[in-house]
């Protein structure tokens, strides 16, 4: 009884935070809470009428379609693969032109580049959609304008599924490049003028101080931007993928993720079994990712760990 | 006076080079779209896109602008729902950070994890999308599009490490000059909180101003399509492209489409554009704080 005391006064002692933060909480339990609770339409036969909650179980049928229909492996896989070289490229290439960034000494033009390499970041993926067709249009786009200027037959990218795994990995780095070198460039510039000045008395190269004093320094920034990105490996960015491939059915096999496949199933084929139950293990495996990647980073080094 | 050395220089010369091309690489489909617009519809059909206009025209921008109707309804639920959308998820999230802050309140690290949770687990798209439909109505809803981005996790924890930097004295002595968390809020930290404000705040704005997918998800009544939306449904299906055009007495057969496309996208970009030089600080100041873990 005195402990039920004590949580009451407790209450009442911090009910104007309570107050200012019940707005957030209500939000969170509306948004984010009660959909996980409706990860329970995966093992449902829905009814609209019905609801998420009073529709009738069905076990793991929906489950058995999903595995049976063989488009699971190809739209994990795809998924996997593509965030894999996807946060390999980035992190490379972002590292690379933060670095490059840090060399020039002229203000003026390191502050203008930045300004250029950020502005795609800026931009919906619609309007990245619209760029694409512009330059990859079979008819009019500049690629194939450039193609036929030089007497070459022009390229239908739609009918060319190999190109698409460059073309992907060509506009992640585009739109992320700014945004990802100029987070890298501050940490660089955070690290200790003196490191350098030292090197250079010792006659240390270029090479040598980007190697042995700036990458080591930026270490626990990458740390945790790659962990960010490895624990969301099995969430796939829907915008791009929806925005450039479109509705192109014979590009799916090299294109499809896990989001592209359950958004047309559910809001284009009102197929809610097939798609709850591909999200349900979509939501499982990226717990499961997170999870593991933190305990790895936790008995690493605690200080980088997320949680 | 430091000796130059012949190492650092040739490193200089190729960073300005590579930097330089990188840079020219992110503005040229910008400048593409631009000129483009500019183009006769004859000089795209004939020869294609290029980064120069071929021939000058303002056709295309003629189009869309005589009756700008359908454009301006578009413009107006963006700017709404950036506006709206801005000013509350900021207030919230603020207000959320401030409580998650004060070391008086005993519940703030559960309350923190409570948040903190939503990003490592999430229903998935199926359990949301029905839940907006069946029990919160929002076929059609203009508050679909505000409510569900109102407040983000990691902005919330970002905002609570900028507080950090408050030292905690200061609401605590105005608690013993007798005010309430509300006020000391909103009096005292509020104003000490604008520059993590003004970073926050940009990046609610740009999320607002460039989402689409809520209304994929959940418009279908054209006049609440947001600029984004009425864009892609513009490049992708030529009967709405004449809806969005308005009715300028082109018929749909004679409408320079190519062109139409890219006036409408550089219309979309153009305030972003505009804008970007003057708030990008904001950004990047957002952006390395952020970078410190949540």
């Amino acid at each position: 009884m005195v402990r039920k005391r004590n949580f009451l006064f407790y209450l009442v002692q911090n009910r104007a935070f309570l107050l200012m933060i019940l707005p957030a909480v209500l939000f969170f339990i509306l948004f984010s809470y009660l959909p996980m609770a409706g990860i329970i339409v995966a093992f449902k036969n829905f009814r609209f009428d019905q609801g998420i909650f009073g529709s009738e179980w069905n076990g793991i049928n929906n489950f058995r379609f999903l595995f049976l229909s063989g488009q699971i492996w190809n739209i994990f896989k795809n998924t996997f693969f593509y965030n894999t070289a996807f946060i390999v490229t980035a992190t490379v290439f972002q590292i690379g032109v933060a670095v490059l960034l840090s060399e020039i000494t002229s203000k003026f033009y390191s502050r203008f580049s930045q300004s250029l390499m950020f502005l795609p970041y800026f931009i919906s993926w619609v309007i990245v959609g619209a760029f694409f067709y512009n330059m990859f249009n079979y008819d009019y786009g500049l690629m194939n304008a450039v193609l036929k200027a030089f007497g070459a037959d022009p390229v239908d990218v739609y009918s060319s599924p190999g190109m698409w795994k460059y073309i992907l990995v060509f506009f992640h780095n585009w739109k992320w490049i700014g945004y990802g070198s100029v987070l890298y460039l501050g940490a660089i510039l955070s690290i200790d003028e003196e490191m350098y000045e030292a090197a250079d008395i010792d006659g240390a190269n270029v090479f040598q101080k980007i190697f042995r004093i700036t990458l080591p320094n930026i270490m626990p920034t990458m740390i945790v931007m790659v962990l960010l990105q490895v624990g969301n490996i099995f969430r796939g960015d829907f915008g791009m993928f929806y925005q450039l491939v479109g509705n192109n059915g014979n590009l799916y096999d090299a294109t499809d993720i896990i989001d592209t496949y359950v958004f047309r199933s559910l809001s284009q084929m009102g197929d809610i079994p097939m798609s709850s139950a591909a999200a349900c293990v979509q939501s499982v495996m990226c717990f499961a990712t997170i999870s593991v990647v933190n305990g790895l980073v936790r008995k690493f080094s605690k200080d980088n760990a997320l949680y | 006076m430091k000796p130059i050395r012949i190492d650092k220089v040739v490193f200089n010369l190729i960073a300005y080079a590579v930097i330089a091309v990188v840079a020219l690489l992110c503005v040229i489909p910008f400048i593409m779209v631009v000129s483009g617009s500019f183009s006769t519809e004859a000089s795209v059909t004939a020869n294609g896109y290029g980064l120069w206009p071929s021939s000058f025209s303002v056709e295309s921008y003629r189009a869309i602008l005589t009756d700008p109707t359908s454009l301006l309804k578009a413009y107006g639920v963006t700017l709404f729902i950036t506006i709206t959308g801005t000013l509350v998820g900021l207030f919230l999230t603020a207000m959320t950070a401030y409580v998650l802050y004060r070391k008086e309140f005993r519940y703030r690290n559960s309350f923190a994890f409570f948040f903190y949770f939503t990003t490592l687990f999430s229903g998935g798209l199926v359990a949301y999308y029905l839940i907006m439909l069946k029990y919160y109505h929002m076929k059609d809803n203009l508050l679909a599009l505000i409510v569900p981005l109102l407040l983000s996790p990691y902005y919330i924890l970002i905002m609570r490490n900028f507080l950090k930097s408050v030292p905690d004295a200061i609401p605590e002595s105005a608690k013993v000059d007798g005010a309430g968390e509300f006020t000391i809020f909103t009096r005292l930290c509020l104003p000490l909180m604008k520059p993590a404000l003004a970073s926050i705040g940009m990046f609610i704005a740009l999320g607002y101003w460039n989402d689409w997918y809520q209304a994929a998800l959940f418009i279908d009544d054209q006049s609440k399509f947001p600029l984004q939306y009425m864009l892609y449904k513009m490049i992708t299906n030529i009967e709405f492209l004449s809806y969005a055009a308005g009715n300028n007495g082109i018929p749909t057969v004679e409408l320079p489409h190519e062109t139409v496309k890219l006036a409408m996208t550089v219309v979309s970009i153009g305030p972003i554009v505009l804008i970007y030089p003057f708030v990008q600080k904001y950004f990047v100041k957002g952006l390395t704080v952020g970078a410190v873990k949540g």
